[in-house]
């Protein structure tokens, strides 16, 4: 398996918002969490991306414990993700997003700034290379040039998917990749999520897009007030007793 | 590409025509009192190039870089005086301890964000002014360093005339702008300002925000350093208020009025606020008044200086150009666009 919790676990002072969740994620799949609002589901992705530390419990990513480890190294690691509140660096136009993206990958100093040497050559061209061929993944080419802030919502949406791949990830994280965006753009984001699974990185999803999840989720698990309730594939989720009452409320039992 | 080469003869020339009239300016200028002012101004800017990389593109707000434009002053001006040293070694030593003092600082300071980063290098300002000012045995406390040797002469080459000292300044200014356009046009100068940006953002994808942190503070503490060390070898004689936070106000004054993160802003700005303090000199204490709503001005109508004024109105014009020269073709071109659009998957 590629990423493995352990009654993974995080307080915010008396409030519990992730309480002992064990979870798996294999290699080459997509998997998505859902869960009502207020149910964890950013929590417990912002514990597996290393942006908070847990409280207690274990995270393991390709056999190695990752626990502890600082924030930046989860990138280099092979994980990658994306925020809910489409996050780029707005100054900045299409294209220069995804090479500072690729930063982590270079090895270029400052020395190698100031003298202009062959490595930084190298990886600047590098750089531009990989930036370039994300640009076409994604199908943003034609806006490369653009400010960040000049193009559209959807097409934000490719580029914070973008600069995750850019990282070369392993296991991708997407935390509502399709909050915002109409009932079109949203198929051909699903497709580009496909896209992304066929070329061999593993994908986990947040999503409030039911059709949408169970359509590309292989496996779902679902949250409620911290804990996971339900674990398994779409169908089985659509089914699920504790799944449908935790969405529509006790009163649906009455 | 051809816009390109086009865009690079441009700046060549430009570079070309302001290093004739900086090194001819010695020849042209109607006094010494000119020299003097633009000879101090070149040593500013430095220390304001320093400034610029941590405010202007990593996006921290240092209040420290008078204490270390005044540690590398006294390292170098108590090393050749007290120890006799070559200014040739007391430069060099003066930029290597304020930048490892710099690291020091930035070590516990990084830690903090925000206000609290900002008041926190504030303190080590206050600190090392109140250091330099105290340490009466090593530093002579108020009274400060006299009769500071001049620059070591290089065989032949001295550093007497004012001429020859405004040479050597000019030397490490050009020497400072050559690195700073490195490092801006480089991927690491882009790093810095991607945490300028989004600091989270920088950290999930792998940047590790504290090292560049530091590497920034250091670099522009390195600068800040040989810009005390070159102060203390041309006024020759220190006192504790080189390091005192008015200095580090004026800096940032300098620096705003020029435009932050933008390679000329800093010499700009440098030599305009300087020019105009010596010019307003007949109003005494009141010029503050014209800088301070020069100042409101700038930060309300040109958050990017002057040069980012100027850079600003640049593009609109050639944006301008652009659509006058497109517009013909862009009929034509139009359907081609449209259809490219569609295949987008």
């Amino acid at each position: 398996m590629l990423l493995k919790t352990e009654a993974l676990t995080k307080n915010f002072g008396g409030l519990t918002a992730l309480n002992k969740v064990d979870f798996e994620i294999q290699e080459g799949e997509i998997v998505a969490i859902i869960g009502p609002n207020g149910a964890g589901k950013s929590t417990f992705f912002n514990l597996i991306s290393g942006y908070y530390p847990s409280c207690s419990g274990t995270i393991s990513f390709m056999g190695k414990d990752m626990t502890r480890t600082p924030t930046h190294e989860f990138a280099s690691r092979g994980i990658g993700r994306t925020f809910q509140t489409t996050n780029l660096f707005t100054d900045s136009t299409v294209l220069d997003n995804l090479i500072i993206g690729y930063r982590s990958k270079t090895k270029m100093g400052m020395l190698d700034a100031i003298f202009n040497t062959s490595r930084a050559r190298r990886d600047e061209g590098a750089s531009r290379e990989k930036a370039t061929e994300v640009l076409e993944f994604i199908g943003l080419t034609e806006v490369k040039g653009q400010p960040v802030g000049n193009i559209s919502q959807e097409a934000a949406k490719r580029l914070a998917i973008g600069l995750a791949l850019v990282t070369e990830p392993r296991l991708l994280l997407l935390d509502e990749p399709a909050a915002g965006v109409n009932h079109g753009e949203t198929n051909e984001l699903a497709k580009l999520i496909k896209k992304i699974q066929q070329t061999g990185t593993t994908v986990c999803l947040i999503e409030h897009k039911v059709q949408m999840v169970m359509n590309l989720a292989h496996r779902i698990m679902v949250l409620n007030y911290g804990s996971k309730i339900a674990e398994g594939t779409p169908k089985e989720i659509s089914n699920n007793e504790r799944v449908i009452e935790a969405y529509l409320g006790g009163a649906a039992h009455a | 590409m051809l816009d390109g080469m086009k865009k690079s003869n441009a700046k060549l020339i430009a570079y070309g025509v302001l290093s004739v009239v900086a090194i001819a300016f010695p020849f042209i200028s109607p006094n010494r009192y000119y020299l003097t002012v633009v000879t101090l101004g070149f040593i500013y800017a430095i220390a304001v190039y320093g400034l610029n990389l941590i405010v202007g593109y990593l996006g921290q707000l240092s209040l420290a870089q008078a204490g270390f434009f005044g540690l590398g002053a006294y390292v170098s001006g108590l090393l050749s005086l007290k120890l006799h040293l070559s200014f040739w070694i007391s430069l060099p030593m003066a930029a290597v301890v304020t930048t490892l003092v710099a690291l020091l600082v930035g070590l516990i300071s990084f830690r903090t964000r925000g206000h609290y980063f900002v008041i926190f290098t504030l303190c080590i300002g206050v600190i090392i002014n109140l250091v330099i000012e105290k340490w009466d045995d090593l530093t002579g406390g108020v009274r400060g360093l006299i009769g500071i040797p001049r620059p070591t002469s290089i065989g032949p080459i001295d550093f007497i005339s004012l001429e020859s000292q405004y040479y050597l300044v000019l030397l490490f200014l050009s020497l400072t702008i050559f690195v700073m356009s490195r490092i801006a046009s480089s991927l690491v100068g882009r790093t810095f300002k991607s945490i300028h940006n989004s600091e989270e953002l920088a950290a999930t994808l792998g940047i590790n925000v504290m090292r560049n942190k530091l590497l920034a503070f250091g670099i522009a503490a390195f600068f800040t350093g040989i810009a005390g060390a070159l102060f203390a070898g041309y006024i020759r004689f220190i006192g504790p208020d080189i390091s005192n936070p008015h200095l580090t106000f004026e800096l940032l004054l300098f620096l705003l009025i020029g435009g932050q993160a933008t390679i000329a802003g800093p010499l700009v700005g440098t030599l305009i606020a300087t020019g105009l303090t010596e010019s307003l000199q007949f109003m005494q204490e009141y010029r503050m008044v014209v800088f301070g709503a020069l100042l409101i001005i700038i930060v309300k109508f040109f958050p990017g200086g002057l040069v980012g004024a100027a850079m600003k109105l640049k593009t609109k014009i050639e944006k301008r150009m652009n659509k006058a020269n497109k517009s013909e073709d862009a009929l034509s071109k139009g359907e081609n666009h449209a259809a490219k659009n569609r295949g987008f998957n």
